[in-house]
């Protein structure tokens, strides 16, 4: 019976072709704007992660998020590194400047300054450049798309040179980091460096990053640096959270991309599950006769299930496959949505989302023919 | 086809042959919230095996209810039914489903063919139901479409079939499984004449032998003459029974001989 389940399934194109692009559809709509809504967390915590060294980031207590910045003062570095089981604490410092360029356009840029001696907090991918030409007098990296805002039209090239707070900095390399929330360019010089290229004041540091010793985890040592600093310090994982959370609690993003989340489910579960629904109500009469015939309850049951778990895989694959080619194309060609992807858990959860909704109707909807009604059966 | 009641024979005097069908004061009430709608109100019946017996009467009068409770998928509310001595009304929904695998064929007014299956593969359903193997189950009903002249359509779907040619596969269909009993519910309604005769032979032909019995709903007069017996219903009752003067076999000539038989030989009971 499960071969006559997909020739029915199949033999009419056109129900068919429906099916599939209804789930398809919904697919698309449920993974893409999930997958965005992601992709906008995760870049509010971009450059937390990008710092794959350290374990420990330490703050000013009031500082709620990464780019919420109170300075420390420079003594911060000395009195964290004496707290034991620190391993290492460098100097990290996060800004804003406005980039000139003479040949190239007016940027806002993020500036990263990382430590002088050991680089680090330095970006993971260089593209074009060498990291160790940052160690190089009035030098920067830039990531790709700090490139292309500025000099749109251009083929990336070392060398290029702009100003920063009226000081010349020469870019010397190129690297990939992750979009930060509002996408600008971020530009990483050495800590030195990085205070020649803003204003001035008495305190300049906006964290102190730490290495746990061998045998001290993160956590523990976190509560060390409070109780004898008087700092805030967060592992990497919870300064991350905290950012994101702040985002959410403190931003209409989680409320109105919640909503528009909501409106796909619901719009694509309908457009799936009514397409289904209705591709078993207008089989009614066959079922119904194959019900007369003698075919059990349970075998029409599976009947309808083989069906949806058919179009269900097919149109879920169509589904998250055009969702992975948008995030595919657009991560290369559309600098505001580089870092965007397509999580594999949102992918997972498409799939048990759509399967769900298709199986829970294709249930509902052959309850009319698991209780026999003569006129079905007789008259249709 | 009998009916007991105080006017008429009982059904034990009029059927010499072992009986198919014996259906013994059925009642049936459809109930839908607090309205209850009676259908049928005792209903007596028996058919000889070996016999063709039609129901007729106005829409609504409870035909298509009663051979539903005959054919297994409807149970009465009250009363006795009695398929070739099985006694069907108490059999779980799983054993009338069983039942009606192996014991019961179904022809339907509109054929009820799967769109997407071809001629041959509609009727070899039951047989692919009752767990044969595919390829099994299509070559027995591919032969026993050739044996009702539909050997070149085999792999044509229904819309590229008359609908005389529809109806045969739905008699192949109802027929592969060989079942005892066969269940028409206004067979020759969608069908012209000539071919609506056609149909009836064949069935007479290939579904009629002394173990196996035909039950036809119908309204179309025209093949009355086809019929051992014709019970009259009106408002979910027997009226009176006629008989045709038909020889009890099988074969083409039957129909032959109901057509010179035709309003010579029936009697109401």
């Amino acid at each position: 019976m499960n071969r006559i389940a997909l020739q029915m399934l199949l033999g009419d194109r056109a129900k068919y072709l429906g099916l599939i692009f209804g789930i398809m559809f919904a697919t698309l709509l449920i993974s893409q704007q999930t997958s965005i809504f992601v992709g906008i967390l995760v870049r509010t915590a971009g450059q937390i992660l990008d710092v794959y060294e350290a374990d420990i980031w330490v703050m000013d207590p009031r500082v709620k998020f990464f780019e919420e910045i109170e300075p420390l003062p420079d003594t911060a570095v000395s009195r964290v590194r004496g707290v034991p089981g620190v391993k290492w604490g460098v100097p990290f410092f996060r800004g804003q400047v406005v980039a000139r360029s003479t040949d190239g356009m007016l940027q806002q840029i993020m500036l990263l300054g990382i430590d002088d001696a050991t680089l680090t907090g330095a970006p993971r991918k260089m593209i074009m450049g060498n990291l160790d030409d940052l160690r190089r007098p009035d030098s920067v990296i830039m990531d790709r798309d700090g490139f292309n805002f500025i000099w749109p039209d251009e083929e990336m090239k070392l060398g290029k040179v702009i100003e920063l707070n009226d000081r010349r900095a020469e870019i010397v390399g190129f690297c990939e980091t992750t979009p930060p929330f509002v996408t600008t360019p971020v530009v990483y010089s050495r800590y030195s460096n990085a205070m020649k290229y803003v204003p001035p004041r008495s305190k300049q540091l906006s964290y102190v990053l730490v290495k746990a010793s061998d045998g001290q985890t993160p956590e523990e040592l976190c509560k060390k640096i409070t109780a004898q600093t008087g700092f805030a310090a967060y592992t990497w994982r919870q300064w991350a959270w905290k950012t994101v959370g702040y985002i959410l609690a403190r931003t209409g993003i989680p409320i109105n991309f919640g909503i528009t989340i909501a409106l796909g489910f619901i719009v694509g579960s309908a457009i799936a599950g009514q397409t289904f629904y209705l591709f078993v109500v207008e089989n009614l009469k066959q079922y119904g006769a194959l019900k007369a015939i003698g075919v059990s309850n349970g075998r029409i049951l599976l009947m309808v299930l083989l069906q949806a778990l058919v179009v269900g895989v097919i149109g879920y694959s169509l589904g998250i496959g055009l969702a992975a080619m948008f995030f595919e194309f657009t991560g290369k060609n559309v600098p505001a949505l580089r870092g965007f992807f397509l999580p594999w858990e949102v992918a997972a959860g498409a799939f048990v989302a759509i399967m769900t909704i298709v199986l829970l109707v294709s249930v509902f909807s052959v309850r009319k023919v698991l209780v026999v009604d003569p006129a079905i059966v007789f008259r249709g | 086809m009998s009916q007991a009641s105080q006017t008429s024979p009982t059904a034990a005097t009029l059927a010499a042959a072992p009986v198919a069908i014996e259906c013994r004061a059925i009642t049936k009430e459809f109930v839908n919230g607090d309205m209850v709608t009676p259908v049928l109100h005792g209903v007596d019946l028996e058919l000889p095996a070996g016999e063709m017996g039609f129901l007729v009467g106005p829409s609504g009068c409870g035909k298509t209810t009663l051979i539903s409770i005959i054919a297994g998928i409807l149970t009465p509310t009250s009363g006795e039914v009695t398929v070739f001595g099985r006694d069907i009304q108490h059999l779980s929904a799983g054993q009338k489903t069983r039942f009606r695998r192996e014991n019961v064929g179904f022809i339907f007014q509109q054929y009820n063919l799967l769109p997407a299956l071809s001629a041959v593969e509609n009727a070899a359903i039951p047989l692919i139901a009752a767990g044969r193997p595919y390829r099994e189950a299509t070559a027995a009903a591919a032969e026993l479409l050739s044996r009702l002249d539909m050997g070149d359509h085999l792999k044509k779907q229904p819309r590229q079939l008359s609908g005389g040619q529809q109806q045969r596969v739905a008699v192949a269909r109802a027929l592969v499984h060989q079942p005892k009993l066969v269940v028409c519910d206004e067979p020759t309604a969608a069908l012209d004449a000539h071919t609506g005769h056609r149909v009836l032979e064949l069935l007479r032909a290939i579904a009629i032998s002394p173990d196996r019995a035909v039950i036809v709903v119908t309204h179309d007069n025209r093949i009355f003459e086809f019929a051992d017996r014709i019970a009259h219903m009106d408002d979910g009752r027997i009226l009176d029974i006629e008989r045709n003067g038909h020889q009890r076999n099988s074969g083409a000539s039957a129909a032959t001989q109901a057509a010179t038989t035709r309003h010579g030989g029936s009697h109401h009971v």
